[in-house]
């Protein structure tokens, strides 16, 4: 096995352990530290594919600031109740899941790669490069997201404050 | 290097287990988190893409995909205190009174 290759099946062996934790655990608080486990595995993807910048983000938008949302929420609420074991839409839901995974798979092992993977500069993925994107060609959208996280702000607070 | 393929394998494997999650599970937060998995395993490919086609344009959509999942994770997460606060429960079968 080609040296490169070695890193990448252990993070992507990790990787698939935790995402299958996330869906498994019965206690929610276990799945969402198999999810901070998972999206920093993801995180490390980016940066071995030349997304430093991405990377670090990953790291502190999700890890950080979004999964803290969550246990926050957990804590919140204190689910005590576990739920049921395997009904019937178990057997249904993951069958159609797996049908969908095998088409996923049978496309994405299809897909040719380009013919010339671009050579990466040292410039590629830095925020320097990311923020010339955005900042240029993606401005408009860029302005859209941050009204897009006001509304979402407003939203959440309207929407969890309690009734007088 | 890592082919192309194998990321692309991956992603997808990641997917379906996202999907499985929103299917079988009958908890609204562990729903909600294995959105945010798919999303993930999209961004993935669209920083595996990135890459092998040498343009930063996948960078940025993935910046913004974590914009709006940031946002929806928000909004997810407020209306699940609401009906928490209403029903006392997080089991989405028990949630039917918008069903005829």
């Amino acid at each position: 096995m080609a040296p490169p290759l070695i890193p990448f099946f252990v993070l992507a062996f990790l990787l698939v352990i935790t995402s299958l934790m996330v869906v498994f655990q019965r206690n929610v608080v276990h799945s969402a530290l198999s999810l901070v486990a998972a999206l920093f595995l993801i995180a490390l993807f980016f940066i071995m594919l030349h997304a430093p910048m991405v990377g670090v983000l990953q790291i502190l938008i999700y890890a950080g600031a979004i999964m803290v949302l969550f246990l926050f929420v957990i804590m919140l609420l204190n689910p005590a109740a576990l739920e049921q074991r395997r009904g019937v839409w178990w057997w249904f839901g993951t069958v159609a899941a797996l049908i969908l995974g095998g088409l996923l798979v049978a496309v994405m092992t299809g897909t040719e790669p380009p013919p010339d993977p671009a050579a990466a500069t040292a410039l590629f993925g830095s925020p320097e490069m990311l923020a010339k994107s955005l900042f240029t060609d993606f401005v408009l959208p860029f302005e859209i997201a941050s009204i897009l996280l006001l509304v979402a702000i407003v939203g959440a607070v309207v929407l969890a404050k309690r009734e007088p | 290097m890592v082919p192309l393929n194998h990321y692309l394998i991956l992603s997808a494997i990641v997917f379906t287990i996202g999907v499985i999650g929103v299917l079988i599970r009958r908890n609204l937060i562990v729903i909600l988190m294995s959105i945010e998995l798919m999303l993930n395993a999209v961004n993935l490919t669209f920083i595996v893409f990135s890459r092998f086609l040498g343009s930063m344009e996948g960078q940025v959509i993935v910046f913004f995909v974590m914009a709006v999942a940031a946002a929806e994770a928000v909004v997810g997460l407020a209306i699940i205190i609401a009906i928490f606060r209403h029903r006392q429960t997080l089991d989405p079968s028990e949630m039917q009174f918008l069903k005829w």
